[in-house]
């Protein structure tokens, strides 16, 4: 019988074939390329009984307005039964400025939550008992300031720093090729992202440093092979780079995390966390021979496509998120954000957050697909899938090699470029009509009819401009420049900043203050435009 | 009428600290691939830097993406100093995450033209395209 179409692809273009069966698995072997749960090389998950021992956490990326705000916004969430909290900061906090600086005017609490002192830290967690939930916090290029605001906020309270659990992204790389959210150079920045590696192995061991993150790099139109690859190779480079300051790689690799995309294609999405798994566990064991097996594991984060909701018919986001959703279950994600339907309209509203979280609920409750590990294992066509992304991974990795790593790639524009050209060849397949959206290329409605949206006013920036005029006239000037100095003088000499950037912040010194200090040591940084 | 010789320079960029810039690369790639001249800004340009551009470039038109949310406060700034400094008709226009309810005011403002998300690529180039006869 004839098909629809003369050609089926997956979403990022390999080809796909009527049925799978033995013969695509030549040379596949069960023992060597699947294993079992929780061991080498980890294709089927990183735990043996993975959610029959502990469901994934699930957080919910949260922030809006001012630190009272997103305070409120944080405890609704954990009365409504999430387990762990996700911080999203502001652009300004995310570029590193105060929210009464120039650039800021008009974006203050508008991305996420405007922190630019330990005193907005402080009202941020208020009330919320830091030792007994994890906390996540979406921050890179002034990462290690919003990290040693957090350990102040710890020790005023008198919990020490060894029951604190969490995240800091603090992932620079992926900000140059696709976030685009950076302070310095990349050199520095990779020497401060070694300092907090290097500051959580000796002090903070529950923490995670970094959260290797593919989710961007998905945003910005890679296929499902190019985020895995650049991913995967940003956390090769950070290994590398702590290693290469002297750090034993058992004594921190366990604490690595990861964070991928979860997009449409359901299969491939689910093929691509499996092959994640064993890529990073293969790579890590060629290269460093760790002898702790939890240096071989990829744990990772899962969150849903932004990319993939459509501001028409917005309800259909709640679908498109539940099968996303299903594939990081069936992927074997670590925890999972769930997109909510008005996203691509503004911030979420508290009723369509609630929503997005008890889609998860459901998953974990009522599908049960969460009682047998792996339960797509062994299926010829995932199997076959997990097989040619880890392929197209490794040959992207050559090409990274050749042009002299990471770093020199982005200089270079290489993996942009590579994104940029993926990115409009999905949009070309849109317009062709090779690809359909519901509600955009097909099944459209001309009534549209809107949904409420979360609004954020003037006042929380002329508040927050407010409340940073009186700290400033409430510290000690000269205590507060003297510790810019010794943080200063310490970048300078390569030591080590988390220990002067907490004592900064104690003395009252502003991100925007902290950041500009940094510049003047490491300088700036200019992108090559792609184009 | 065809007034197909006139040249077309249109500044495309992004304004305030938002990075995201998948959409507005495609938008330039679109309009270049158009045959239209486009100047294309970079990331983190300030209202100021952006006019000071469009006007050093002699643009007929800035065409900006906001997804951060700010399009109330960055859009009437640059359509301000564009006035201020003679350079009026010069032409506005925008895409990005703009909830339908703002758009109203800000095309009262000034603002030619928003592009929702999703808007097929063709609408764009036919849009800039007509700012040729306009002029």
């Amino acid at each position: 019988m004839s098909e629809r179409k003369s050609r089926f692809t997956s979403l990022s273009g390999l080809d796909i074939e009527r049925c799978y069966g033995p013969d695509h698995l030549k040379g596949w072997s069960a023992e060597q390329d699947l294993g079992q749960p929780g061991a080498f090389p980890y294709t089927r998950g990183c735990y043996p009984s993975m959610y029959r021992s502990r469901l994934w956490t699930m957080r919910q990326f949260a922030g809006f307005g001012s630190a009272d705000d997103t305070n409120t916004r944080f405890k609704y969430l954990l009365d409504h039964g999430q387990t762990g909290l996700s911080v999203a900061f502001d652009l300004p906090t995310l570029m590193g400025l105060d929210s009464d600086d120039a650039l800021a005017r008009g974006e203050v609490g508008y991305c996420g939550v405007a922190v630019s002192s330990l005193a907005d830290m402080e009202r941020l967690f208020d009330g919320i008992p830091l030792d007994q939930v994890t906390t996540s916090m979406t921050i890179n290029g002034p990462a290690a300031v919003l990290f040693a605001m957090y350990l102040a906020v710890a020790e005023k309270r008198g919990i020490p720093f060894d029951r604190l659990g969490g995240t800091i992204q603090n992932d620079i790389l992926k900000e140059y090729i696709a976030q685009k959210e950076w302070l310095f150079p990349p050199e520095p920045h990779l020497a401060l992202i070694v300092d907090s590696i290097a500051y959580c192995a000796a002090h903070v061991p529950k923490w995670h440093p970094i959260s290797i993150s593919g989710y961007h790099i998905r945003e910005a139109g890679s296929t499902a092979i190019q985020e895995l690859a650049f991913t995967l190779y940003n956390g090769l480079t950070y290994v590398e780079a702590a290693v290469k300051a002297g750090l034993e790689v058992d004594a921190f690799a366990p604490q690595l995390s990861f964070f991928f995309n979860v997009h449409n294609d359901f299969f491939e999405e689910i093929a691509k966390f499996r092959a994640a798994r064993r890529l990073w566990a293969r790579e890590m064991e060629r290269r460093y021979h760790p002898r702790n097996p939890r240096s071989l594991q990829l744990r990772c984060h899962a969150q849903t496509a932004g990319c993939a909701l459509t501001a028409q018919q917005p309800m259909n986001n709640v679908v498109r998120t539940t099968l996303q959703a299903l594939a990081a279950v069936l992927g074997g994600t670590q925890s999972l954000h769930t997109n909510s339907m008005d996203e691509t309209l503004a911030l979420p509203t508290e009723e369509a957050v609630k929503l997005a979280l008890r889609t998860q609920q459901i998953i974990a409750a009522e599908s049960e697909t969460v009682n047998s590990v792996d339960p797509l294992g062994g299926s010829y066509f995932v199997e076959s899938l997990t097989n040619r992304l880890e392929e197209g991974a490794l040959e992207l990795f050559r090409k990274l090699d050749g042009l002299g790593g990471m770093v020199s790639a982005i200089e270079r524009g290489f993996p942009q470029r590579e994104i940029l050209d993926a990115s409009q060849r999905y949009q070309r397949e849109i317009e062709r009509q090779e690809r359909s959206i519901v509600g955009v290329t097909e099944h459209r409605e001309e009534d549209v009819r809107s949904i409420p949206i979360l609004k954020i006013g003037p006042e929380v920036e002329q508040e927050q401009v407010a409340r940073l005029s009186d700290l400033r006239k409430s510290r000690d000037p000269f205590k507060m420049a003297g510790s810019l100095e010794e943080l200063q003088e310490m970048a300078a000499c390569h030591q080590n900043l988390i220990p002067p950037l907490i004592e900064a912040v104690k003395a009252k010194a502003t991100l925007g203050e902290i950041c500009a200090a940094l510049k003047e040591v490491y300088g700036t940084y200019r992108e090559p435009v792609v184009l | 009428m065809t007034v197909a010789a006139t040249p077309l320079r249109i500044l495309i960029g992004k304004v305030g600290l938002d990075g995201h810039d998948r959409g507005v690369k495609l938008v330039a790639r679109a309009l270049r691939d158009a045959g239209i001249e486009i100047i294309y800004t970079g990331l983190h340009q300030s209202p100021e830097q952006i006019v000071t551009t469009a006007i050093q470039e002699d643009v007929q038109a800035i065409g900006l993406s906001i997804h951060s949310g700010a399009h109330n406060s960055l859009f009437p700034r640059i359509l301000g100093l564009l006035r201020e400094q003679g350079a009026g008709d010069i032409v506005l226009f925008g895409g990005g995450i703009i909830p339908d309810e703002d758009v109203p005011r800000l095309k009262a403002a000034g603002v030619q033209m928003l592009f929702r998300p999703a808007t097929p690529m063709h609408d764009i180039v036919e849009f800039v395209n007509g700012l040729r006869t306009e002029r």
